[in-house]
């Protein structure tokens, strides 16, 4: 046998195929061999039909419960991606935001609830075509950093320049980044009034184990099933997860998405248990307003917690104020004028004196000098941050709390954002992780529908779990050391691992500091 | 990823099975089969590939049956096969039951499938349902963990299984999902399907030709049931030392993925043997690709290691196929 006239069979062979293939997609519709209708050619995206009988509107593919930022950028990488594009999905909430068609106005006061988003998050955005709706409303990029502690001992600036980059983060205010999503998903479903359902999740019935064949055995007889269609139907509806609604209407779908924050009903009525607990802290966030721009994050380890101050754009900056419950309630009930010079002295003179250059800081220069790699701000000296003038939001005080859900999946389910995890709030941390959790899945579901899986499948549903625990876990409970978060790109993680390296791990208080707040709990034996 | 079937691996193909068929066995001997013969069933293929150097005629589709009585009785398959996995039919969609292995495989066979189908077919591989329009037809389609998809993927889909269980089993399951609902479930066998001068676009047969009784005349009936030019895909398990360390000790006897018995090791085929099945088939194979398993993240992937289990596509030949390139 030569391989050349082989080969050239084969190229014959391929081009005939093509020609065949040709050919086959203008022939009629196949008929299976027993002579029945060969059923489904679904136009793609629209209802299915099954023997004549049409997939009723109330049967989904994938039901959101919660249009917050993470559902949202779930709903959207999906209608985003090619192969999950066709999907029905529905997106259950409440929430009059959700009716929005608009830009929202830049010359506002910015709303004191912000995230700040990592260069990862961006490049989701990005991805899903909801960046540039970002660009047209407030945002604030953020280049720089300045990290110190009350003890005068050290401080650590950071440089987007450090890493070669142009920015370390950006702050955007929730609704903005709820809003572009929503305009983009406008931009991509022209039913949208339909996909939103403004209404609340009332109950929740996961198909029972028992329907499923694999253990009970021959149940239906096949006949059954066939006969008629409603019976068809009922049978196909006994697989789906059965959504009732608060305004009487019930929805049937393959996938519920949990989406529903940190007190997640879905969670709750699918039976999956949490770990976690309350600090002894709330925080305290807001917006205050200076005489310039402040284009700097700034961040302080005060004894009761940490300050920090983001930049949202014009003279404004967000605050996020973390302390104890007492403490917290007696900041929120002052008088503006005192809290704004709380907030000064918390950023500048109180609990302790600047850091200065001393010798200590030649002496950690010179240690450092022979490991090489000195990034620029490290010669940069110490700033005290832009006075606040003003306070111009209401102050919001909420408890924080840890809390890591035993499992993201079962059969039909999917949590995530804060429904599956929740991490102290260090500006705006938990919703990268959130959105780090949308991208997951919508990939994860694209895999399963070009597989042609089930795509509430556990099995497939599970490689979305084993894919963010990991990532999640490792964020909120760095026990690893810092070296599993070397894999996160995200600015003020970096931050405080710049601060470990150049200095932290000689200056206990604030080795402790930093450990216990990423740690997100003080009180941890492994550390007492 | 995949790798386009060499021409040296056909080459090997015929050579190996002329050395095997002149009793100079190359396999390792794992102590269970009589090594220096080869399995009664390929007899037959080793003998006309070892007589093969005048050009053997053009060997016509096998379609009568070989008994008298037709129905399944005259098929390839071995009943002691289809009694051992009557007894498990029901386990077919436990996802961590008897058939573990297979859900665990299944997403990776089906990334197979799905690009040498639309590139076969040439369809578009960022269409969520690519096969639409084509009639497939699923060999041994057991629970019907392979037909559904395909079903899902926008394929006419007939799954067919020698085990009425089965049948049942893939009906009732296929029911309660719109798409899916119109998957034609058949007992019977290919061999049944070809007195029937059925045809389909495309033949896919996977983790079967190791259970048949006649592995080349499964192989013709296969080849029966494709239209000319159409796609043949047929997945088994090496007849290699790793193979037997892999999927008999291994997964039989240590992990107990599988039954002990559902392997035999004399009963698998190794690459070279089945492309020269096909061949006898006029189907040319065009690609071949491993599987492997990566114990750490659990998950199988595509791979040029045949040595354990593999996939192989190939092209059913028109009528008139071009002359044997022998001599």
């Amino acid at each position: 046998m030569t391989p050349t006239p082989a080969r050239a069979s084969a190229h014959a062979l391929l081009r005939s195929t093509r020609c065949f293939a040709a050919a086959n997609r203008i022939r009629p519709a196949a008929r299976a061999f027993s002579g029945v209708p060969a059923g489904a050619a679904d136009p793609q995206g629209g209802p299915e039909k099954v023997g004549g009988v049409r997939a009723g509107d109330d049967e989904l593919d994938v039901a959101i419960v919660g249009g917050g930022m993470v559902g949202l950028a779930v709903a959207c990488a999906l209608s985003n991606m090619p192969l999950t594009k066709h999907l029905r999905v529905a997106i259950i909430d409440s929430n009059p935001a959700l009716k929005s068609t608009n830009y929202l106005k830049k010359d506002g006061i910015p709303d004191s609830r912000v995230s700040t988003v990592t260069p990862a998050t961006i490049s989701f955005f990005r991805d899903i075509g909801a960046w540039e709706h970002i660009q047209q409303q407030r945002h604030a990029f953020f280049g720089k950093m300045q990290v110190w502690d009350y003890t005068g001992l050290g401080y650590t600036r950071y440089n987007a320049r450090d890493v070669c980059k142009e920015y370390l983060g950006c702050v955007v205010e929730n609704k903005v980044l709820c809003n572009s999503l929503l305009l983009r998903l406008q931009e991509q479903k022209e039913a949208i009034g339909k996909m939103i359902y403004p209404t609340r999740l009332e109950s929740l019935v996961f198909p029972s184990k028992s329907r499923n064949v694999g253990g009970a055995g021959l149940k239906p007889p096949s006949t059954e099933a066939d006969s008629l269609g409603h019976t068809s139907k009922e049978l196909r509806r006994s697989n789906l997860v059965k959504l009732d609604l608060s305004d009487g209407q019930t929805l049937y779908s393959k996938l519920v998405v949990g989406a529903d924050g940190s007190k997640s009903n879905v969670r709750q009525i699918a039976g999956i248990k949490t770990t976690g607990w309350s600090y002894p802290q709330s925080a305290i966030i807001c917006t205050v307003e200076h005489t310039t721009e402040n284009d700097c994050a700034w961040q302080r380890f005060l004894p009761s917690g940490p300050i920090a101050l983001l930049p949202i754009g014009d003279n404004f900056s967000n605050i996020v104020w973390t302390m104890s419950p007492e403490e917290a309630l007696r900041h929120k009930s002052m008088s503006s004028e005192d809290f704004v010079m709380a907030v000064n002295r918390a950023l500048d003179f109180g609990y302790g004196p600047h850091p200065s250059s001393s010798s200590l800081d030649h002496y950690m220069e010179r240690l450092f000098s022979g490991v090489g790699d000195t990034a620029a701000s490290t010669k940069e000296c110490f700033e005290v941050p832009p006075r606040a003038i003003g306070l111009i939001s209401e102050r919001m005080a909420f408890p924080l709390s840890l809390m890591h859900s035993h499992d993201y999946v079962s059969k039909r389910l999917a949590l995530v954002g804060d429904a599956a995890h929740t991490v102290h709030p260090l500006a705006g941390q938990g919703v990268n992780l959130g959105f780090g959790d949308a991208a997951a899945l919508a990939e994860v579901i694209s895999e399963g529908v070009s597989v042609g899986a089930d795509i509430g499948d556990l099995s497939l549903l599970n490689r979305y779990e084993n894919d963010r625990k990991a990532a999640n876990v490792a964020m909120a409970a760095v026990l690893d050391g810092f070296q599993k978060m070397y894999s996160v790109d995200f600015g003020p993680l970096n931050v405080l691992r710049a601060a470990a390296f150049h200095g932290a791990q000689y200056i206990s208080p604030l080795k402790k500091n930093i450990i216990s707040y990423a740690m997100g709990d003080k009180k941890s034996p492994l550390f007492s | 990823m995949l790798r386009r079937l060499a021409p040296s691996l056909r080459r090997a193909a015929a050579s190996s099975a002329v050395q095997r068929g002149g009793g100079g066995a190359r396999l390792p001997d794992p102590g269970l089969s009589s090594p220096h013969a080869l399995p009664p069933q390929w007899r037959r293929c080793a003998s006309a590939a070892a007589s093969s150097l005048p050009p053997p005629p053009p060997t016509p589709p096998q379609g009568p049956p070989r008994h008298a009585g037709g129905g399944s009785a005259a098929s390839s398959l071995n009943p002691a096969e289809v009694a051992k996995f009557a007894a498990i039919a029901e386990t077919w969609w436990d996802s961590q039951g008897p058939f573990k292995p297979l859900h665990l495989m299944n997403p990776t066979r089906l990334s197979f499938i799905r690009s040498t189908l639309c590139r076969h077919f040439r369809r578009d591989p960022y269409s969520a349902k690519p096969l639409e329009g084509l009639k497939v037809i699923d060999v041994g389609c057991g629970g019907g963990i392979l037909s559904e998809p395909l079903a899902r993927m926008g394929a006419t889909v007939t799954g067919i299984d020698a085990v009425e269980k089965n049948i049942k089993i893939a009906h009732i399951h296929a029911a309660s999902d719109p798409t899916t609902a119109s998957i034609e479930y058949c007992c019977t066998t290919a061999e049944d399907l070809v007195k029937e001068n059925k045809q389909f676009d495309a033949v896919i047969s996977l983790e079967v030709i190791e259970h048949v009784a006649n592995p080349l005349e499964f192989c013709e009936s296969l080849s029966a049931l494709t239209v000319p030019n159409g796609a043949t895909v047929i997945s088994t398990i090496n007849r290699s030392m790793r193979a037997y360390a892999a999927a008999i000790v291994g997964a039989e006897y240590i992990l107990r993925w599988l039954p002990i018995g559902t392997h035999e090791w004399s009963k698998l085929v190794t690459p070279e043997e089945l492309v020269l099945a096909l061949q006898r088939a006029s189907i040319s194979v065009e690609e071949m690709a491993g599987f492997v398993y990566n114990p750490l993240t659990r998950e199988w992937s595509l791979s040029d290691d045949t040595s354990i289990n593999y996939i192989a596509y190939g092209i059913k030949k028109s009528e008139t196929p071009p002359t044997m390139p022998h001599q």
